[in-house]
């Protein structure tokens, strides 16, 4: 009897915490900023910091992936004698698939983690009860600019992830293993169709935005106030961010590429 | 003096996003603005299209001069019909062409090639090309190979 109590409660427990959790995004984001100057401001500092400082963990990445799917490819594609398409394979993969994925787990690492653990030690440090004290609304000032800085963010990344691995793919492909540059770009553009594989993979990046951010900015919020829970938050920050992005992933990939 | 550094970095980074949908839009779907306008349209049926996808080529002697515009089931005829868009500065294909659907390679992907007829009205906008060879079906090909090897048997 204690144990099926045990459970009831549990799954209240979690049905509390999404509750929270939804209160949290509904009251952070769906009140007008008092002036837009200011919301622009606070925007702008969060884009530098989550955004534009993740701009060369995503080149930089984006680019060894683009050139090791294009070298794997080459020698698959080269024992059928059909290494041209070697493009089209870089291209379709990282924009259906690794472009938005690859990007939304790094921005878990990088900006994710870092969102909750300042939250985390902005509560833990009590500026978020400071702020309430002196009348501004916490959400506002300091859960919203990130939230909406995240969606921003994540698929201005994808698309600089992707055409970085596009580039770093031919790199590989034309001026090394010497397959004919006309080929590789015509057969690329044959198959890639602009509103189907690119607005596709804007789409899901935007998608796991939602996800990466709303778990970070929560984790933040809701943790313990010590330095123990906010290590613990963070940890979770970077392993359900993670986890929820690649099971979208797959649910977003049924949606949109699986009516065969 | 710092907040305006995070406005010009910021601004970088929003460009960089641009500059990259730009590169994927243009260079990678090979999208381009103005190819609509100078281009006509032509239509063909064929028995069987076989694997020709929207966006394939259609070429004479080898070179590019249009692509498939959309692909459609005549219910009428119970045959396909094939749209294509075919450059504008083509203006001299005669109306008796041949449009046949071929492959280029041995595996590789369908495109549609254009012998030119002898005629010497030429095909214009919204024309018709009457004279169409399906694609190779590899299945019925080796089928006729079977039913004609075991006849030769037979006598």
């Amino acid at each position: 009897m204690k144990r099926i109590s045990k459970l009831g409660g549990s799954v209240f427990d979690w049905l509390e915490a999404v509750g929270r959790a939804g209160l949290l995004l509904s009251q952070s984001v769906f009140h007008l900023p008092r002036s837009i100057a200011g919301a622009l401001s606070l925007l702008g500092k969060q884009i530098y910091s989550v955004g534009y400082l993740s701009l060369i963990i995503v080149v930089v990445s984006g680019l060894f992936i683009g050139m090791v799917l294009s070298l794997q490819g080459y020698s698959i594609l080269v024992k059928f004698g059909s290494e041209q398409s070697v493009g089209q394979l870089v291209a379709l993969t990282l924009l259906r698939e690794l472009g938005p994925v690859v990007t939304a787990l790094l921005f878990a690492g990088r900006a994710c983690s870092a969102l909750t653990a300042e939250i985390g030690l902005m509560k833990a440090t009590e500026q978020l009860s400071s702020l309430e004290m002196m009348g501004v609304d916490p959400y506002r000032r300091i859960i919203a600019p990130r939230f909406i800085a995240g969606l921003i963010c994540l698929p201005i990344l994808s698309v600089i992830f992707s055409a970085v691995g596009i580039i770093g793919g031919e790199f590989v492909a034309v001026d090394w293993l010497g397959i004919h540059d006309g080929s590789f770009w015509s057969l690329m553009q044959q198959s890639v169709v602009f509103g189907n594989d690119v607005v596709n993979g804007i789409i899901k990046s935007f998608c796991f935005a939602i996800a990466v951010t709303w778990i970070a900015v929560y984790q933040g919020y809701e943790c313990t106030p010590t330095s123990e829970g906010i290590g613990k938050a963070t940890t979770t920050t970077v392993v359900l961010g993670s986890l929820s992005v690649l099971a979208l992933d797959f649910i977003l990939t049924a949606a949109m590429f699986g009516d065969f | 003096m710092r907040n305006k550094q995070i406005e010009l970095l910021v601004g970088v980074f929003i460009v960089f996003g641009f500059a990259g949908l730009a590169y994927l839009a243009i260079q990678v779907s090979g999208l381009a603005f103005a190819d609509k306008q100078d281009s006509y349209q032509v239509v063909a049926r064929f028995d069987d299209i076989g694997g020709l996808t929207p966006r394939a080529k259609v070429a004479v002697a080898g070179v590019t001069i249009g692509s498939v515009e959309s692909i459609t089931f005549d219910k009428e005829l119970y045959m396909a019909l094939v749209t294509m868009n075919i450059d504008q500065d083509i203006d001299n294909l005669p109306i008796d062409s041949t449009a046949s659907i071929l492959t280029s390679g041995l595996l590789g992907e369908k495109y549609i090639g254009l012998s030119i007829g002898a005629e010497d009205t030429f095909l214009a906008s919204g024309d018709e090309v009457y004279d169409t060879q399906s694609a190779l079906v590899l299945e019925n090909l080796i089928s006729q190979f079977l039913f004609n090897s075991t006849t030769g048997d037979g006598e």
